[in-house]
């Protein structure tokens, strides 16, 4: 079976895998930021006191690399200040006061692909202020518009979903699988893509026979995936599926492919054809301190608080609150934080899932090494970057790591591999900046 | 509803922060070294078995003044006390199986301080010392009091009393045997056609399958737990199939070995199951801090190590080089590391 060199096993506890996605209440109120997505945050178009509706742009991108950003309810816009949103950016937030109308702003209507150039597919995109759904939050407008000198040939729909305790793309794959293929179709059509692949680990079967049954196109093809993480970082997708490898500091385009996450290629597919923006996504409420883990289609921007109090609340011997997986996540210090574009569930953790954290000496045992799926040596990235030795540190090419985890889960000594990596990673990245000036 | 909002109110304020990823696998530096003594369990009751109750004797003293002297030296280096973490005992018990059965127990506890305090601590302790600890305490052993580190004693299955004292009968372990064969053989002077055809037979011997088996299951003279390949061998399976090794060291290691034996015209078999070679290559080159991390690393480092057996068994003064071979490799190792960097993904 396709796959990469490197990679973990953490237990799957896929526990929402079974639960059809459920529409969530409509938010009384809700904290849109305007800084959801990597580059530059988008500038605001209303002003407090003004009236909005649902799906009416908030936040207008006017960098290359940023996003639009909608109200997702209909009220009456209370502030416009600093808050904090999940990715510890703290920025400017809008805050909006729902009156519970939910009317829509524009109209809805539906088009057929055929009808749009490739120029207008990414305008749509564009208005429509998509981002790559998985996390990372990439404007997707900017990854359909590849240099010219760039050929891209084929497009992947990333459904691998590594994470452990996340289901929102198996649910969108299993429910919605026309309307993702619907999307890669768009999505190839505004790069000029000519095969696309829609990438499944093996322990989602079902998903890849349901893409398989609807499947029109005989040059798109569901590749099945050994199970194991990071199989859905990109440049480990387009290692396992092409077996191509992305050059250090490129981008997947670089290797003429863009890759998708499955939830984007159902917003992309919604912005195009039914001119809906995003204003809201499936995430996944999951974790022993939860009461009935669900996958919610959830308005962007409703708080954490009212996401679990849906599910049934917070049980009293929570640890943590994760927006994300376990392994790549960010734990949160506050419940009033608002769901973002990048959130792909919320999970709490009790205490008694709390890992061993006593940290000792390494003892070598290279198991960070072996795991590494950019085959980097954690180790003595860690150890140098402890030391405050740099220069030695960047030797080791710690700009190419890209921050999964899996070398801090193996560490039998418990080292904070990923947070001394970071570190040593930022200083190697401001040093090639600074030599690029 | 009210209630809930309480209660998350209230867990709001512990909530923990902390870096990704957020969950960890179980694997500890303590559970590793768990995995190690366990692994080595099997070789210690062949010791047992094979060289009387002495052996225990040995073993304890050795495990008891290791870990005794860990605990002293984090105390006095005023670092962080982890003898929890088994490391010591596992250095212990590793010390004691290369020590010959009859060694006195005041060596035994003197290699154990050696091995602890000289050979691990000073150096910065577990992570950071440059040579497996045992093997160079049992070189520095060697070194010290050759007669009582070169005494062996032959086996004698089961005889397990408690007053059992150093009272075996004293045998050469099949290396030193077929190393003086070859030297008197070599020595032109020597003339005495009896001694030559014994000498002869001694060579020739090496063919016979029984040999093959006793030596497989540990029936010879030698080190307390190095004489049975079986329990060392099942050992070492144990710590491949739990992944706490990696194969290649101990692969090509003894696979080094066995394919010169057989180029230079010694037995391969013979050489491959007699002297501490099933131990050093499962248990002390494999040990983490002293060998390479790099998957190539680990392979230079195990057909290194096999080279220098066979140089130090073939042409060098001592009949067995196991320990030498493993102890000049751990030298090399910041080496082998530095040049073996893996590529990273995209280069």
């Amino acid at each position: 079976m396709q796959t990469f060199r490197g990679g973990v096993h953490p237990p799957q506890s896929k526990y929402t895998k079974d639960k059809p996605v459920e529409k969530a209440r409509l938010p009384k109120k809700v904290v849109i930021p305007l800084h959801q997505h990597a580059g530059c945050q988008a500038e605001p178009v209303v002003s407090a006191g003004d009236m909005v509706k649902t799906g009416q742009k908030i936040g207008e991108s006017k960098a290359f690399i940023s996003a639009n950003v909608h109200s997702s309810i209909t009220g009456r816009i209370e502030s416009i200040k600093k808050g904090v949103s999940p990715i510890m950016r703290d920025g400017w937030c809008v805050n909006i006061e729902g009156d519970g109308t939910d009317e829509w702003f524009g109209s809805k209507e539906t088009a057929d692909v055929g009808k749009f150039s490739p120029e207008e597919i990414r305008q749509k995109i564009k208005d429509a202020g998509i981002v790559g759904l998985g996390g990372a939050g990439f404007p997707t407008h900017v990854k359909l518009c590849p240099p010219c000198d760039k050929k891209i040939d084929t497009v992947i729909i990333n459904g691998s979903e590594c994470e452990p305790y996340l289901t929102c793309d198996y649910r969108l794959m299993i429910e919605k699988s026309n309307e993702i293929l619907e999307g890669l179709e768009i999505i190839k059509k505004a790069v000029g893509a000519e095969y696309g692949y829609i990438a499944v680990e093996d322990n989602k079967p079902d998903a890849a026979e349901k893409i398989k049954s609807v499947l029109k196109n005989k040059n798109d093809k569901v590749i099945v995936l050994k199970t194991k993480y990071p199989q859905g970082a990109e440049k480990q997708l387009i290692k396992a599926v092409l077996n191509r490898e992305v050059p250090s500091c490129k981008l997947p385009l670089d290797a003429g492919v863009v890759v998708d996450n499955a939830g984007t290629a159902v917003a992309v597919r919604n912005a195009v054809l039914e001119n809906i923006p995003l204003i809201e996504r499936v995430i996944t409420v999951c974790g022993s301190g939860i009461s009935t883990g669900k996958n919610l289609l959830v308005r962007i921007g409703t708080s954490f608080r009212d996401v679990l109090e849906e599910c049934g609340g917070l049980k009293k011997d929570v640890w943590k609150v994760i927006m994300g997986g376990p392994m790549m996540g960010l734990s949160q210090f506050s419940l009033d934080i608002p769901v973002i574009k990048g959130t792909s569930g919320i999970l709490a953790m009790t205490l008694d899932e709390r890992p061993v954290l006593q940290e000792r000496n390494c003892i070598r045992c290279g198991r960070c090494i072996g795991v590494c799926p950019m085959s980097l040596m954690p180790n003595m990235l860690g150890l140098y970057s402890s030391r405050f030795m740099l220069e030695d540190g960047f030797k080791y090419n710690p700009q190419d790591c890209i921050e999964c985890g899996s070398c801090a889960y193996v560490c039998p000594a418990k080292i904070p591999l990923v947070q001394l990596i970071r570190f040593i990673k930022g200083k190697k990245l401001e040093q090639m900046r600074k030599c690029k000036i | 509803m009210e209630v809930k909002n309480n209660n998350s109110e209230a867990i709001e304020h512990k909530l923990d922060v902390s870096v990704s990823p957020h969950i960890k696998d179980k694997a500890t530096v303590q559970k590793v070294m768990l995995d190690v003594i366990i692994a080595l369990i099997p070789a210690g009751f062949s010791g047992i078995y094979f060289f009387g109750i002495r052996s225990i004797y040995v073993i304890l003293t050795c495990v008891i003044m290791s870990v005794i002297s860990e605990w002293i030296m984090q105390i006095i280096m005023g670092v962080e006390v982890t003898v929890d973490d088994l490391s010591a005992v596992v250095t212990g018990i590793l010390l004691a199986y290369c020590l010959p059965p009859s060694v006195p127990l005041w060596v035994a506890g003197i290699g154990a301080v050696t091995a602890i305090a000289l050979v691990k601590n000073l150096f910065g302790g577990l992570g950071y010392n440059i040579f497996n600890p045992a093997l160079a305490a049992r070189a520095i052993l060697v070194a010290s009091w050759p007669v009582a580190m070169t005494l062996y004693i032959a086996p004698k299955m089961g005889s397990i009393s408690l007053l059992d004292g150093i009272d075996g009968i004293t045998s050469a372990t099949p290396l030193t045997l077929i190393k003086e064969s070859y030297n008197y053989l070599a020595d032109t002077t020597n003339l005495d056609p009896e001694k030559i055809v014994q000498m002869k037979r001694n060579i020739l011997d090496l063919g016979n399958k029984d040999l093959w088996l006793n030596l497989f299951t540990g029936v010879k003279g030698g080190s307390l737990g190095e004489t049975s390949n079986l329990a060392l061998l099942s050992g070492g399976c144990y710590l491949l199939i739990k992944k706490i090794i990696d194969w290649r060291v101990p692969v090509t290691f003894i696979g080094t070995v066995l394919i010169f034996s057989l180029v230079l015209g010694r037995n391969p078999v013979f050489n491959i199951l007699s002297g501490g070679l099933f131990l050093g290559a499962f248990f002390m080159a494999t040990d983490y801090v002293t060998s390479p991390v790099t998957p190539v690393g680990r392979l230079i480092f195990g057909v290194c190590c096999g080279l220098f057996v066979v140089l130090i068994r073939f042409y060098g003064g001592y009949p067995e080089g196991v320990c030498y071979s493993i102890l000049i490799m751990n030298m090399l190792v910041p080496a082998i590391d530095k040049f073996t960097i893996p590529k990273t993904f995209g280069y």
